[in-house]
């Protein structure tokens, strides 16, 4: 429901809250798919490239596989009371109003087939548990719901047993794919990784070439030659980043943020072309050999190149994996410099720099800008920066005040733990899946908006490729600009005067704060 | 005859309720979690796991920030549950503990605060359409089980007494394999009945969520991936 506004300035006014909840629209987004795998992707990654004879056999088997690989899929599918908490958590039913959206219904659709086969009151007393028996239909309707699903785990915090909707998802996009049913997006793209090394199956010498004009590009704006090395040997740290990073807009200033800092501190670094890109898609699809596989290569660039440390780029689910699981995954880093992390991210080692008084900023650089901060799904709630919990809002934020002047956040609701996926992760970023894109960033659209109103806030920044891509996208569906989206390292970028530079006036000079 | 019958089915169902709960708990305990997902910000020791846990069992936290109504219902229900449960401690032991004699009237109380505790979210699977969507027949057995057993209890306190001695010789009885009279009025025996059914369906319903929250892993793992190497016993065989 909107709230009433009294203390705004041009007398009382209605303001529209971001998580209103919607009356429910059944089979609102019934049918919506997004486009299979064609056999020869689905092989690449290990799966049969259509539909199997014994699919549902295969079905059964693999979800017993996960019953025993995997707590989480044997608890949260067990313990859910249906108590609704959930129930309005989720920005795709908040932007749909299909309650099939709702965590809880999602889950149902796979949990109603696991009672069915797998517990006693399910065998015997189906209709009174809510179990059904598994067929083509349900397949394809788990095809549908469960990519309508972006692993953003809101649902989870709000969840009395932390039921986490997002390895439901992942577990049966998983039971989709070993019958054969694979999603072309992310299918395709993990196979352009192991082929390649990146989602935009970029290869090495157009990747130099990429860089090398970057380097241009900054020589000509600064008047100082920062440098944007590839594959060099024996460089001291090794940066991965998301490859839309490369080409993408605002992705790309964020890339030459983060070259202007590694020059400030006068940081020996590369890039590699064999580990070109964060992002891992294994995630999207709960694969853990594939994610295992595509993560194995940033393991194995770092000792090809003999790097001492390894940091990570702005990135959403790129961090997820790096984080939470490269130790599991590509483990043990014992030949990297044990005083540092492993791995680090960009944003730590920029805050660890502006503590230490190492970079100068023009904050007035920035004053055209008046910012807010989307803090990315998979960053807020299924990892960490630094050494305290909630390190991952407080160092994004941290680096934004000491780069630029006018900042304010976003309603306290949809922000931080609580904040509302920007409506394309997960595997969704898809142009097929456009519609559901659009509704699915409304919630964190309304949100911005409430800031504009009150602060006259004109842009967002975020730290995560999927969600620049996916805001500049849908950003001018709601009255913004398409470049109303930046990089926190554009920020930086925008602001950072690097030693040598001439600049208008030297008084300006602005040492940040600490 | 009755009394042999009532024994003989809370020897079952105890058995049943104990092994079927073990023999879940077991399962939980040995499917490994692996990969780390704790739900962040997350606690970085493990010390701070016990605390959130404790936060989760006690306060029901997460509950509370994501819907007051829920929370509220179900928070009373849940601590007016245990304290009815602790108030009957007193039909199984002798002596009976000081505390457990303290609390026997604030029991009383717990009662009626349990009923209405399931009232209000028996009205809820109804009234709100989203939480009535995702109900299924068996959610609203299990509060109508809850909420017989309830009412029988205080019946027995407020409308027909049965001779609550002979039932306290009856279940003293039971844990020296020996049978004495159960008294035989209808609303004892249905407030039995209901918590025998209620016995048996713990282990093989939505009552796992007792044991399963603490196996949670986006609530009871440590946030330190990156200073310690979490790996499953499966995954770690994919390293050969």
């Amino acid at each position: 429901m909107a709230t009433l506004d009294m203390d705004h300035p041009d007398g009382p006014r209605f303001v529209p809250d971001p998580l209103e909840i919607p009356d429910l629209k059944c089979g609102a987004m019934e049918g919506l798919k997004p486009f299979t795998a064609a056999p020869e992707h689905q092989a690449k990654l290990g799966f049969p490239g259509e539909l199997v004879e014994n699919w549902k056999e295969v079905a059964l088997a693999k979800m017993a596989e996960l019953a025993r690989k995997n707590r989480a899929f044997q608890v949260y599918l067990d313990t859910c009371v249906k108590c609704g908490a959930c129930t309005d958590k989720c920005h795709y039913f908040l932007g749909t109003g299909d309650p099939k959206n709702m965590p809880v219904a999602r889950q149902d659709l796979l949990r109603s087939i696991y009672r069915r086969y797998f517990t006693f009151a399910g065998k015997h007393f189906p209709w009174l548990v809510g179990a059904r028996d598994l067929t083509e239909d349900v397949l394809q309707e788990w095809y549908s719901y469960y990519h309508q699903c972006s692993e953003c785990r809101r649902c989870s915090v709000f969840c009395p047993y932390g039921i986490d909707t997002a390895e439901i998802t992942m577990a049966a996009r998983e039971i989709l794919d070993s019958v054969g049913i694979g999603q072309k997006y992310a299918n395709e793209i993990i196979g352009k990784v192991k082929d390649i090394g990146n989602n935009l199956g970029l290869n090495p010498k157009a990747l130099r070439a990429t860089l090398e004009d970057l380097e241009e590009d900054i020589e000509d704006d600064t008047g100082i030659s920062v440098r944007l090395p590839l594959d060099e040997k024996g460089a001291e740290i090794l940066l991965v980043t998301p490859s839309a990073d490369f080409f993408a807009e605002p992705h790309i200033d964020g890339l030459i943020g983060y070259a202007k800092v590694f020059h400030e501190a006068g940081a020996s670094w590369t890039l590699s072309s064999y580990a070109s890109e964060a992002a891992n898609f294994g995630l999207f699809i709960g694969s853990y050999e594939n994610m295992r596989e595509l993560a194995l290569r940033i393991r194995k660039a770092a000792e090809d190149l003999g790097v001492r440390r390894i940091i990570f780029g702005e990135c959403g689910h790129a961090w997820r994996v790096a984080y939470s699981y490269l130790n599991t995954l590509a483990g043990p880093f014992d030949f990297l410099d044990p005083n540092y992390p492993v791995p680090q991210h960009i944003c730590e080692y920029t805050w660890d720099l502006i503590e230490r008084g190492k970079l100068k900023f023009d904050r007035s650089r920035n004053d055209h800008i008046r910012l807010t901060f989307h803090d990315s799904c998979n960053v807020a709630r299924a990892s960490r920066m630094g050494d305290k919990p909630g390190g991952q809002f407080e160092i994004p934020r941290n680096i934004l005040r000491a780069v630029c002047n006018h900042f304010y956040d976003m309603d306290r609701d949809t922000i931080m733990e609580s904040t509302l996926c920007c409506g394309g992760g997960g595997g969704l970023l898809t142009d097929d899946l456009m519609e559901l894109r659009k509704k699915g960033a409304t919630p964190r659209m309304t949100a911005l908006q409430q800031v504009t109103e009150e602060h006259g806030v004109t842009h967002m920044a975020a730290i995560c490729a999927i969600c620049k891509t996916q805001f500049s996208k849908v950003m001018p569906e709601f009255g913004y600009e398409m470049d109303s989206i930046v990089s926190v390292h554009q920020m930086v970028s925008n602001a950072i005067i690097l030693t040598g530079q001439e600049t208008d006036e030297d008084e300006t000079e602005d040492k940040a704060a600490g | 005859m009755l009394s042999v019958i009532y024994a003989l089915l809370f020897y079952a169902a105890t058995a049943f309720l104990v092994v079927g709960l073990a023999w879940k708990i077991a399962r939980y305990a040995r499917t490994p979690a692996p990969l780390k997902i704790p739900t962040t910000p997350a606690p970085v020791t493990r010390g701070g796991v016990v605390l959130r846990m404790a936060r989760e069992v006690v306060l029901f936290e997460s509950l509370f920030r994501s819907n007051k109504w829920i929370w509220l219902f179900g928070w009373v229900f849940h601590f007016a549950l245990l304290l009815v449960l602790m108030r009957h401690l007193r039909y199984f032991t002798e002596p009976v503990w000081f505390w457990v004699r303290f609390i026997q009237p604030y029991g009383i109380y717990a009662g009626f605060a349990m009923v209405a505790g399931l009232a209000g979210l028996w009205a809820r699977r109804v009234l709100v359409e989203r939480i009535r969507y995702i109900t299924n027949p068996s959610d609203h057995l299990m509060l109508a089980l809850l909420v017989a057993i309830g009412l029988s209890g205080l019946g027995m306190r407020f409308v027909a007494r049965p001779d609550i001695i002979a039932v306290k010789a009856f279940f003293l009885g039971l844990f020296r394999l020996q049978i004495n009279p159960l008294p035989a009025d209808p609303i004892l025996l249905v407030h039995l009945t209901l918590v025998l059914v209620l016995m048996l369906v713990f282990p093989i319903s939505k009552l796992l969520h007792v044991p399963g929250v603490f196996f949670s892993p986006t609530r009871n793992q440590v946030d330190n991936p990156r200073e310690v190497r979490h790996l499953a016993p499966w995954a770690a065989e994919l390293e050969r």
